[in-house]
């Protein structure tokens, strides 16, 4: 059986049970979230507009095109498919800049494709590189970060290689 | 200021590829449609959206995220023990992963910067391995539930949203793995 199926309708069920068991008021605390994701999305919809209409621009330009095909040979030998070139370069510099163009590649592809799913699974398993590095390192007062780039860009890399091997490995497609 | 070079350049770079292979038009009439998209998109995945983050807050008023802080603590004892020998660095970072795993990215970062600051005392501004260590941890995601990816899929009409599940938990171990390592590696052969 997909476990995943019944991961939702199980969670659901108990997270409200081990709620309820310990007197939490479920009811409240899941309005009280809902309107922390509406603040989200609030948050991202200006962001994703600016962006989205970017990634569109570049798409129909053909300029994603020459991306892909640029960087298509040493992608092709790290396993990752080259439709997701824009991905990764936007990837660690911006985390709305990712969903515009990750939800792009699912909306060009299908959601359930290989692509789609790598695309899903690439913002999934990584974060904005650069943003945190600078939020970290800032705040701490820290001048010189040492390696601490090279290392998390070559977790970034790894996320990415292992996305694409991930979804050929449990949807055995691509 | 870094985004509006992005931006800028994503936009010149369309323009003006678009004038020279003939384009053009597709691109004025991609601009519209992006940014309805962008709307479309965030309508059709807010039910989705407020509906996992109720369900993280039920978690967190259950006290989750305390347990999971507890389980985190020998781990990062082993990671990072200079850090942890001073308590409140301890809690402030365990309280950090866990947050992260919930995907409470608004609990987690003045958790892991209140880390970060601790452990910057004394530094002279210059990052110590356990600080690199740290901040890798940060940049690689450790959700458990990626519910803005699983938002969008489902907005999009996916079958299952969260059928990447096992995929993302897995490239997100190698991708830790990895960044660990990296970081382990560095630390030795690193000049300065």
């Amino acid at each position: 059986m997909d476990f995943s199926a019944y991961l939702v309708p199980l969670l659901l069920a108990f997270v409200a049970l081990f709620g309820v068991s310990r007197r939490v008021d479920v009811y409240n605390a899941l309005a009280q979230g809902a309107e922390e994701g509406l603040r989200i999305l609030l948050r991202i919809l200006p962001a994703l507009v600016g962006l989205m209409t970017a990634v569109h621009m570049l798409r129909a330009s053909g300029v994603t095109e020459v991306l892909e095909k640029l960087l298509a040979p040493a992608l092709e030998a790290l396993g990752i498919p080259p439709e997701t070139a824009a991905l990764l370069l936007i990837r660690p510099v911006s985390g709305s800049g990712a969903l515009a163009i990750g939800s792009e590649l699912m909306a060009t592809h299908g959601p359930d494709s290989y692509i789609g799913r790598v695309a899903a699974v690439m913002l999934g398993s990584t974060e904005t590189t650069f943003y945190t590095i600078a939020v970290y390192f800032g705040s701490a007062g820290i001048r010189r970060t040492r390696y601490a780039i090279p290392a998390a860009l070559a977790a970034d890399l790894a996320g990415f290689m292992a996305a694409a091997f991930a979804v050929r490995l449990i949807f055995s497609a691509g | 200021m870094a985004m509006a070079w992005i931006w800028t350049g994503m936009v010149v770079l369309s323009v003006g590829y678009g004038i020279y292979a003939g384009t053009i038009d597709a691109v004025g009439a991609a601009a519209m449609e992006g940014a309805a998209a962008a709307v479309e998109l965030c309508l059709s995945m807010a039910g989705i959206m407020c509906l996992w983050n109720g369900v993280m807050s039920v978690m967190r008023s259950c006290g989750l995220t305390e347990s999971l802080s507890r389980l985190f603590r020998p781990v990062l004892g082993r990671l990072l023990p200079n850090a942890c020998r001073d308590e409140e660095t301890l809690s402030a970072l365990s309280g950090n992963v866990s947050a992260n795993l919930l995907g409470l990215g608004n609990a987690a970062t003045p958790l892991g910067i209140k880390a970060a600051q601790r452990m910057a005392v004394g530094c002279g501004g210059k990052a110590s391995d356990e600080l690199c260590l740290l901040v890798v941890l940060n940049t690689a995601s450790i959700q458990l539930l990626p519910t803005t990816v699983a938002g969008v899929r489902s907005a999009l009409g996916a079958e299952n949203a969260f059928d990447i599940l096992p995929a993302v938990w897995l490239a997100s171990v190698i991708s830790v793995a990895v960044g660990l390592l990296a970081a382990r590696l560095l630390a030795r052969l690193w000049r300065d």
